[in-house]
């Protein structure tokens, strides 16, 4: 079972833009997501879900507004400051090293971030993605399915309290997928904060609490109520 | 973590990387091998002018090295975008730069510790006697080189030309201290051979402002 996590932490969108010369990737977006929902970013290609994913994580600055984490401990409700928010980031590319095994990768990873007994911590994930066996083979030798295990083990190595997802399910199969859903929903029961961008309904997205569905780099439906929700998922790839 | 751990940590990760696909020594140390035997032919190696154009020719094969050791510093981590990995690991994205500069000085060191012997035998220079000075010298060209180097890369990764772009911003921003290397190695390798202090001076003097602009401004440079 996952353990809960240290500090449930929520994130703010104020009024985020983001511009690359003339071109609005998102304009003016304001969102509050609470501690422990699991929210679905929905839209076409180039709505802005990446863009906005990417601005939460930290890896690329708004041009305008702000995006901030908060966060209270659960014993004292203490607010936390953002910056100890470090949230876990599947994006599309794998962020993970060919030249490395799916070990060293792990352990590269997980020694950055000061995870305690990393060789530990690494080899019950190994264990969990059923990647025990290859975990000694180069990242470079393994499938697409393999590598977005690899990908996912990475961004989770810290159970995090903020987890960004880019369309997670690219690459896995079948039995990938039903073990994401296990995974994310065991975050989730644990107080993670999920936000992910999908194509589609899947098992996924059936555990989203809310729906947002983006257009043109605008927030163009927000709802949390079951047929509205599935509208907005079954609408995610058109 | 600290900065000097995540630096630490991810310093074993380049020379591992590198030790494993062996790419970048292979191809510099002979590609630069073959530089110093060309100019070598230009002219009499018994003559006082091997003496006095030797120590340029050898930064210019340093430069070629560092060329092609800087380029693929920050492209390998486009591939998998595993930069953004590791900017969200690291406490300080500075330890991304200490680390890439600190292997890049080691490869390049490695390179011109292996060339010396080559040098000193086709130019017929003696180098025993001034052994540490030029291996101290190495070091800070090495070091102002890569700092210098390893920044101008992880501008250039992300452009659209940057095979282009590299070379086009490293020669100048090198050029001091290419000439203050070479200058103190010229005298390192005199017939009677004296340390150029100024030119030391001028070495650690570089290092210390481009380490410390890099330290302060790094950051803004691994944003995409």
């Amino acid at each position: 079972m996952t353990p809960r996590v240290s500090y449930p932490a929520g994130i703010r969108f104020e009024n985020v833009e983001k511009r690359y010369g003339g071109l609005y990737a998102l304009r003016r977006v304001s969102l509050d997501v609470a501690p422990g929902e699991c929210v679905v970013l929905a839209g076409r290609n180039g709505s802005g879900k990446t863009t906005l994913l990417r601005i939460a994580a930290r890896l690329v600055r708004p041009s305008g507004g702000n995006v901030s984490y908060s966060g209270s401990s659960g014993a004292s409700g203490d607010e936390k400051p953002s910056d100890r928010v470090r949230p876990g980031f599947v994006a599309h590319a794998t962020m993970v090293y060919d030249e490395l095994s799916a070990e060293e990768n792990l352990l590269l990873f997980a020694r950055l971030q000061g995870v305690e007994r990393p060789k530990e911590r690494v080899a019950a994930l190994l264990e969990e993605v059923s990647l025990t066996e290859r975990r000694r083979s180069l990242v470079r030798t393994f499938s697409r399915g393999m590598r977005q295990r690899v990908a996912i083990a990475r961004a989770i190595l810290t159970q995090p309290s903020v987890l960004l997802l880019d369309e997670p399910v690219t690459g896995l199969d079948s039995q990938g997928i039903a073990w994401l859903a296990e995974t994310l929903r065991g975050m989730r029961n644990a107080g993670c904060t999920l936000l992910m961008s999908l194509h589609g309904e899947s098992e996924i997205s059936a555990l989203a609490t809310r729906g947002i569905r983006l257009d043109a780099g605008s927030v163009v439906d927000d709802t949390s109520a079951g047929a509205a929700m599935s509208a907005v998922l079954a609408g995610a790839g058109e | 973590m600290s900065l000097l751990a995540n630096t630490g940590v991810l310093l074993g990760k380049e020379l591992k990387t590198e030790f494993r696909s062996r790419e970048l020594l292979t191809t510099t140390i002979i590609f630069v091998i073959i530089v110093l035997v060309l100019f070598s032919f230009t002219f009499d190696p018994l003559s006082d002018e091997a003496r006095r154009f030797g120590s340029g020719l050898l930064w210019l094969a340093f430069l070629f090295a560092a060329s092609l050791m800087l380029q693929p510093c920050f492209l390998r981590e486009q591939t998998n975008d595993t930069l953004s990995a590791l900017r969200l690991s690291v406490s300080d994205p500075f330890a991304i730069f200490l680390a890439k500069l600190a292997a890049n000085t080691l490869f390049l060191m490695v390179t011109e510790l292996l060339l010396l012997p080559v040098f000193a035998v086709m130019y017929s220079v003696s180098v025993v006697g001034v052994l540490p000075w030029l291996v101290l010298v190495f070091f800070l060209g090495s070091l102002g080189v890569s700092i210098a180097g390893t920044a101008l890369s992880s501008i250039s990764a992300q452009a659209r030309m940057r095979e282009l772009l590299l070379p086009l911003l490293l020669l100048p921003m090198l050029t001091p201290i290419l000439i203050a290397s070479t200058e103190v190695t010229a005298a390192l390798l005199d017939r009677s051979p004296y340390v150029l202090w100024k030119g030391i001076g001028f070495l650690v003097a570089f290092d210390i402002v481009f380490l410390t602009a890099l330290w302060l401004f790094g950051e803004y440079l691994l944003e995409e």
